[in-house]
């Protein structure tokens, strides 16, 4: 793995420079080389050049905590996969500072400069909307490995990802909490000025409806409100069964404060917004009971997930959050797609990753739906002692 | 009942913002627009002295009102001071407290950053006491407590001591009150030191009570304080009270009888309707100010 502003690479750079220059700067996969066919298939493929991958990360900036944790994962996962010789890979990994522009300019040096077969990334959703569109106008796969917005993949058949959304976690969510705590009747709660929570409170209005839960009573408030006494009180005065939230996690934490020193004691279901460890620092013993579905937990079952704690505790010295599972995740499905068709092409990745089906991962058993979208099983978990156990 | 409650609580920090608010306006007939600016900076550093400085929180409280004291003698000396024997100076005060107050909170953001700060989950012991069915918190009580023993100590100060009396003389006629010997420039100062003490501890107040402080709190309560005063009658501090009030109250009942959506149409809608019915607010007079 390399990082630009090493000496080494600004050569190789310049090198790059220099070839895609000479080629007029088309977007052309081969790269001028052509020995990125390899030969056999699965574990037995070999290719002789390494396949180069891209990843847009946010390094600094707002979501700079995310891209950290990214690549982190993925420094694991290049380790993982030198384990099986044959195919290897040049990562090169480029901050866009939680800036869409900067994520233009990462992706278009990625596709003319770098060559690169395969992106990975934006770390934010809302880069990905402005950063997607040209890698699908230039036929470069990308594999989002952590946007969870609506319309991603529609942005066209060049765009995978392998995180769940919203959409796909909140129905499993209700399902396993119905299934668990038995819930008849609840209360629906979101804030309606937020495009994110609105989405999610859909979410959790059909998953309920068809877990055939009762929504007695639906408040909403804004995504800058503090104050949800009255709210609560409100909801409190119904006896639901749980208090169903869809809000960011600013408001989560007053929310879930407040709630518990009004006295409600209801389990709280809540979307994307509380998954967090956030929570149990900000919001302490008031966040026991809170309930979350998400793509991954360090308690997922399967011996992939056992081996990626192990590995990256091992190179980092810390436990993994979800945004490296995913990272991680990410990288070894790339791996998956090009020993598949044993081919480090950008046409050929683009059509094995489609077809990625049952595949074992960190994640669980991973496929790529007809949408080009992640389907694996979702964790729902619990807060239990000031952490996330899964529910069960 | 439990409603009634959460609308009183929420009213009296809603109240003690804007009883620091309508104090300078009705003095001096300035509109301090960096009032809620001090309300931000407050919360920000009372956080600061309980997590970094390890203060408990009933230091942090006296501490943070004499911050909020001096950041209002910086501001009449920064913002209002230098122009306040221009022609225009009502507008001229207006628009320098917003500049000021943009700055405060533009440092804020370099010091703190964008994220939302909390006090620690244990800074204040979470007992509640539960009396036929309605909840009250150890903090709710101290909160009320610290704003009603604020907003009759500031009107004991206007009513019964020298400096009151000075208050109301240059509220009545500056020119006359220097005149008469009052030394104009530091009942000004004073007024806005305590005004930005009272806004200050309301900051801090609204900090513990939602456990959250952002940077964009203060627009929130500046247009509520706003509304208060004008509820209120401009520049009646009993106004304001009550004023405070009434908006917690009406939120509280918008939400339990009309429904979560029209909390802000019912409050604002209140405030139009006051507006159009009784121009003077509940306490105000008409032309004839009052402290």
């Amino acid at each position: 793995m390399r990082i630009r502003m090493l000496p080494v690479t600004t050569a190789a750079a310049m090198a790059l420079l220099a070839t895609s220059c000479a080629s007029g700067g088309e977007g052309s996969s081969d790269g001028g080389s052509g020995a990125l066919a390899g030969e056999g298939s699965g574990d037995s493929c070999v290719i002789e050049d390494p396949v180069p991958v891209g990843a847009a990360l946010s390094l600094t900036g707002a979501a700079a905590s995310y891209g950290e944790s990214q690549q982190k994962g993925l420094e694991v996962a290049i380790d993982k996969i030198a384990e099986t010789e044959g195919v290897s890979y040049d990562l090169t990994v480029e901050d866009d500072a939680t800036d869409p522009k900067q994520g233009i300019t990462v992706f278009e040096q990625f596709i003319s400069q770098d060559q690169v077969s395969v992106i990975l990334g934006p770390t934010l959703s809302n880069a990905a909307k402005t950063t997607d569109p040209i890698a699908q106008e230039e036929s470069v796969p990308v594999l989002g490995i952590s946007n969870t917005a609506e319309g991603i993949t529609e942005i066209g058949d060049y765009v995978f990802r392998n995180s769940l959304t919203e959409a796909a976690v909140i129905p499993q969510t209700i399902a396993k909490a119905k299934e668990t705590l038995g819930l008849e009747k609840v209360v629906v709660m979101y804030s309606n000025d937020d495009a994110f929570t609105e989405s999610g409170f859909k979410a959790f209005e059909s998953a309920l409806e068809s877990e055939g839960v009762e929504i007695t009573k639906t408040l909403t408030f804004s995504k800058a409100d503090t104050d949800f006494r009255t709210l609560l009180t409100d909801a409190k005065a119904e006896q639901p069964d749980a208090v169903v939230v869809s809000g960011l996690i600013e408001a989560a934490i007053p929310l879930v404060t407040q709630a518990r020193q009004l006295g409600i004691d209801a389990p709280i279901i809540g979307g994307n917004g509380f998954n967090s460890p956030q929570l149990m620092v900000d919001a302490g013993e008031a966040a026991e009971g809170v309930v979350v579905g998400a793509a991954w937990n360090s308690a997922s079952e399967g011996p992939e997930n056992a081996e990626f704690l192990e590995a990256f505790k091992a190179k980092h010295g810390s436990d993994p959050d979800q945004f490296a599972a995913q990272a991680y995740t990410g990288l070894i499905l790339v791996d998956q797609a090009v020993r598949a068709g044993c081919s480090g092409e950008r046409e050929d990745i683009k059509e094995q990753l489609g077809k990625l089906k049952d595949v074992p991962t960190a994640l669980g058993t991973f496929s790529i739906d007809e949408n080009r979208d992640a389907d694996h099983a979702a964790v729902v978990q619990i807060v239990e002692g000031g952490k996330f156990t899964v529910l069960d | 009942m439990q409603q009634i409650l959460n609308g009183l609580f929420a009213g009296s920090i809603y109240a003690l913002f804007a009883i620091g608010f309508t104090l300078v306006f009705g003095v001096l007939d300035r509109l301090n627009l960096a009032h809620s600016a001090v309300f931000t900076a407050a919360a920000f550093v009372g956080i600061e002295l309980v997590v970094t400085g390890g203060l408990p929180i009933w230091l942090a409280i006296p501490a943070v009102l004499l911050f909020g004291a001096i950041l209002g003698l910086i501001i009449e000396r920064l913002a209002f001071r230098p122009l306040k024997d221009r022609h225009d100076a009502h507008f001229a005060g207006l628009i320098s407290s917003i500049a000021l107050g943009g700055m405060v909170i533009a440092l804020l953001q370099a010091r703190y950053g964008p994220d939302t700060r909390r006090f620690p989950a244990d800074a204040f012991p979470d007992t509640a006491f539960e009396l036929a069915g309605v909840r009250v918190t150890l903090l709710q009580i101290v909160i009320l407590a610290v704003s009603i023993g604020l907003m009759l100590g500031l009107a004991f100060l206007v009513t019964r001591t020298r400096l009151g009396r000075g208050m109301r003389a240059v509220a009545e006629n500056p020119h006359a009150a220097r005149v008469l010997g009052v030394n104009v420039n530091r009942v000004t100062a004073t007024t806005f030191a305590i005004s930005s003490a009272l806004g200050a501890v309301a900051g801090v107040l609204l900090a513990l009570y939602v456990n959250s402080a952002q940077l964009t709190m203060g627009f929130n309560i500046e247009l509520k304080g706003l509304a208060v005063i004008i509820v209120g009658g401009m520049g009646s501090l009993k106004g304001a009270m009550v004023g405070g009030l009434v908006l917690g109250l009406a939120e509280a009942f918008a939400v339990q009888y009309v429904g979560s959506s029209w909390r802000d149409v019912v409050a604002f809608g209140l405030l139009f309707g006051i507006l159009l019915l009784r121009p003077q607010g509940m306490f105000g007079a008409r032309r004839v100010r009052e402290v």
